[in-house]
């Protein structure tokens, strides 16, 4: 009972983790409805950015906030790119757009691993080795930093999106684009600028990424799973729903780590995001 | 691009007897065992095109596919040694399934969802494969040949002329569902699947129909690698540069004929092949991936779009 | 004399009967227990201001939508839990409001796909599509155009191409959603005189449509739609003298 006491508590934890991962995939496949699989990619990118930071003596968070400016133009970059070459040119673009992302996946992997190789890679700071005791249970620090940040990075962003102008014009071009652009503003614009706030956010999400473990180039590729589980469980677009769904991956993943070991982990994510799929494909908290 | 029957046919004999001459005059047999996984990855690039190509749901898990065929001919050899024409039937039948069990849970909704679903397969398959003792689990799976067959004086290159005649086989089923009123309905579905629907087209049960055949043709072309490696392990059978290749090539050719994907796995595989020798297995993953980005933006019809393109200007200056 | 045949259809089974339709997006109601009865051989309008519900109405009559409740009769057949082929291949046959041609074929290749699946798609025998998508091309005088690239297309030729393969798969209701839309006074008399024709041949035809002056020509009967509701139905005359009518459209 305990045992599954502290992998619900950890799973918590990681859950918030997996929202904040997830977030910036939200807006950009949940909202702008681009088929974005190279997300964890970037996120990855992000994770070795943090690492090269912090080799020269950065704490990882501030590392990682100071990746965002660099991340917003790699988004902004990224989605102009997008737009003109497929999006805009319209018929077959899911076709090709998808090529493309999962070209770049290859592109993102292979460039780290000829960088700095196949090994696993850690980041260095004060609240990373230590431990919590709360009770019975030991919380590593670690994880407790991320959790935080996690909250701090999702919550922001659900408010960025519903508080602030460009936030409320990003969920409009997502529902009605025609309708924005009668309105005089210009819906690429919106969607660019909402891209590249997806993407630095994916930037500092990276930086979670390695606080919480060790990263290797090719790790994006488990992040497929849990990042569009997280996204499809909680309905496209659904920042609220991204907290509660990370969760859901979060407990999931480690009670069945408890239960039948951490070799049957990866499956968790994929499992769910193909019942999902299956039986509810509009998500916990879709229409 | 129009080909006739007749001409298809005695051009598939002709390379199958090419194959055969090669097999049994040419001594050095790396070159069967680099030939071997270039014809391969013929089978692959077809079968990934036949449902990406023609219909325009992109498959991202034909490594789910094609280690399914592997394992499925490892397990067939475990219990009770089945030959190896057996093996590939099995896979075929087992991919096949697969490819309408996926299909039936996704091709409902919109692509991208179908493609995620397709790496989520491979995943979890692969974790199941890792966790399976009767197959080896992670550390995989040691395979004994049996005797080679007569006339065949080595085991790759039996195997060669096997993927040779996997592929004309696959290129035959393509080259049939492009021709076809199939093949229409699946470009209907491609270009606009509300208004195939609206002309008649049903389109679901073609989609299932193409991801069947495409599984299984995956599959089939995973079944040979056990005895072709006599070794299969998870992490290679279901390793994603399969998935990634299977859907670069037929791109990187073009596809909307079926000779796209043959051109694109002949000429990536080829470079593959070169670059994994001469250089590092990770710089050809890297090609793949660069060629790939570089022909969905720059030629998105591929070689024959290039091709085709050239021909209208040379008989635009003519006239 | 519309009002006439009007009557005199009626008595008969209707091609198209429609019982208490009802369709909702969230909470948004689109159709509210919509009754409709289309006559065979009738040209029928159905109007309404933007939003109203038209489109949602022929997505559920052809099978794009689902309708959640009541009953969609075709011929006498229930269709309204078949999937859309399956109606399309019963005789319903629709153009889009925004064309969707297959883009990666030719003009001819577009017919031959409901050709192919709908109109001979048992034929043992493999009977010449390609002559059979000729003719109709010709009898809409867009022969020219048989082996351009269907993304090749003005809007004009885009509209009537649109016609030309919902004909192709040889119905007996031809559903048009705004086939004239954007469309210059000479064209919208062509696209009318094509679907005068076929309604001489005997095909029932519901047209949606905003250019008033189109609708009024060309149907027997006209449906007016808002918020949901049927508001008012009748003949061109009528309805255009109705005070809900103007209301609806003019928001007075």
């Amino acid at each position: 009972m305990d045992l599954l006491l502290d992998a619900i508590v950890l799973g918590l934890l990681v859950g918030c983790f997996y929202a904040a991962v997830s977030v910036g995939l939200s807006v950009a496949f949940g909202l702008l409805d681009v088929p974005h699989i190279a997300h964890p990619a970037f996120l990855v990118l992000g994770a070795y950015g943090t690492y090269m930071l912090n080799r020269m003596g950065w704490d990882p968070i501030l590392a990682g906030v100071a990746l965002m400016p660099a991340f917003m133009l790699l988004g902004i970059a990224v989605y102009r790119f997008y737009y003109e070459t497929f999006e805009r040119r319209g018929s077959d673009a899911g076709l090709r757009g998808l090529a493309f992302f999962f070209g770049v996946v290859f592109i993102v992997e292979v460039g780290l691993v000829m960088v700095f190789g196949v090994d696993q890679r850690l980041v260095e700071a004060p609240y990373i080795g230590k431990s919590l005791a709360v009770g019975d249970m030991r919380l590593p620090l670690r994880l407790l930093v991320a959790f935080a940040m996690a909250l701090v990075l999702t919550i922001g962003l659900s408010l960025y999106l519903s508080k602030t102008f460009t936030g409320r014009a990003i969920k409009a071009v997502a529902q009605d684009e025609t309708a924005l652009r009668l309105m005089g503003a210009n819906p690429v614009r919106i969607k660019q600028w909402a891209f590249g706030i997806a993407t630095a956010v994916t930037g500092l999400a990276g930086a979670l990424l390695i606080i919480v473990g060790p990263v290797e180039p090719t790790i994006d590729r488990v992040y497929i799973g849990r990042t569009f589980c997280v996204v499809v469980l909680a309905g496209l677009g659904s920042m609220s729903g991204t907290l509660v769904a990370g969760i859901i991956l979060g407990i999931s993943e480690s009670i069945v780590l408890t239960l039948l070991g951490a070799s049957w982990a990866p499956a968790v994510s994929f499992g769910l995001l193909l019942v999902m799929l299956g039986i509810r494909p509009q998500g916990l908290f879709g229409r | 691009m129009k080909t006739n029957g007749y001409g298809f046919w005695i051009g598939s004999a002709v390379v199958l007897a090419l194959a055969c001459i090669a097999a049994a005059t040419i001594k050095n047999e790396y070159y069967f065992f680099a030939a071997y996984i270039v014809v391969q990855f013929v089978v692959l690039a077809t079968a990934w095109n036949i449902l990406g190509g023609y219909a325009g749901y992109v498959n991202f898990g034909t490594s789910a596919f094609f280690g399914v065929g592997a394992y499925i001919a490892v397990m067939l050899i475990k219990w009770m040694n089945l030959p190896l024409g057996l093996q590939i039937v099995a896979a075929a039948c087992v991919g096949g399934a697969l490819g309408f069990a996926v299909g039936l849970l996704t091709l409902r909704l919109r692509g991208i969802f179908f493609s995620i679903a397709t790496v989520a397969v491979t995943i979890i398959l692969e974790t199941a494969v890792i966790n399976w003792r009767f197959v080896g689990g992670a550390t995989g799976v040691q395979i004994l040949r049996p005797p080679v067959m007569e006339p065949f004086d080595s085991y790759t290159k039996m195997l060669f002329v096997c993927a040779v005649i996997l592929a004309i086989i696959a290129v035959a089923i393509a080259r049939y569902i492009e021709t076809s009123w199939i093949g229409r309905g699946l470009r209907a579905i491609r270009d606009n699947e509300e208004a195939a629907e609206c002309t008649g087209v049903p389109t679901l049960k073609l989609k299932l129909a193409a991801c069947a055949i495409s599984g299984a043709l995956m599959s089939a072309a995973g079944a040979p690698l056990a005895m072709y490696q006599s070794f299969v392990e998870p992490a290679s059978a279901f390793n994603l540069t399969y998935s990634v290749s299977a859907l670069a090539m037929p791109i990187i050719g073009g596809t909307s004929h079926w000779i796209g994907p043959v051109i694109g796995a002949l000429l990536l595989g080829t470079v593959q092949q070169v670059v994994t020798v001469t250089i590092s297995s990770e710089l050809n993953v890297l090609v793949v991936g660069v060629l790939l980005v570089v022909f969905v933006v720059g030629a998105p019809q591929g070689i024959v779009g290039l091709f085709v393109k050239l021909r209208e200007k040379i008989k635009g200056k003519n006239i | 004399m519309t009002e006439w045949s009007f009557d005199v259809q009626t008595m008969t089974e209707p091609l198209l009967k429609i019982t208490s339709v009802t369709k909702r997006f969230g909470g948004f109601t689109a159709l509210d227990g919509v009754n409709l009865a289309v006559a065979q051989g009738e040209r029928f309008g159905l109007i309404g201001p933007n939003g109203s519900g038209k489109t949602t109405l022929i997505n559920c009559i052809s099978g794009a939508l689902r309708n959640e409740g009541g009953s969609i009769q075709f011929s006498g057949e229930e269709v309204s839990k078949l999937p859309a082929y399956q109606r399309t291949r019963r005789g319903i046959a629709r153009s889009f409001q925004i064309p969707r041609p297959f883009t990666s074929m030719t003009v001819l290749e577009n017919l031959l796909v409901p050709l192919e699946f709908v109109a001979h798609r048992n034929s043992l025998l493999r009977p010449d599509t390609r002559a059979e998508a000729m003719e109709i091309l010709q009898s809409i005088s867009l022969a020219d155009k048989a082996g351009t690239p269907s993304n090749q297309l003005s809007q004009v030729e885009l509209r009537k191409m649109e016609l030309a393969r919902a004909m192709a798969a040889r119905p007996r209701l031809l559903i048009s959603d705004e086939a004239m839309a954007g469309l210059s006074g000479n064209e919208i008399d062509e696209v009318l005189g094509i679907l005068f024709k076929l309604n001489e041949t005997g095909i029932t035809i519901i047209m949606i449509e905003h250019i008033m002056q189109a609708v009024m020509r060309f149907s027997q009967r006209v449906v007016c739609l808002d918020a949901g509701k049927i508001i008012c139905e009748g003949t061109p005359t009528t309805i255009v003298a109705n005070a809900d009518v103007q209301r609806a459209y003019l928001g007075a």
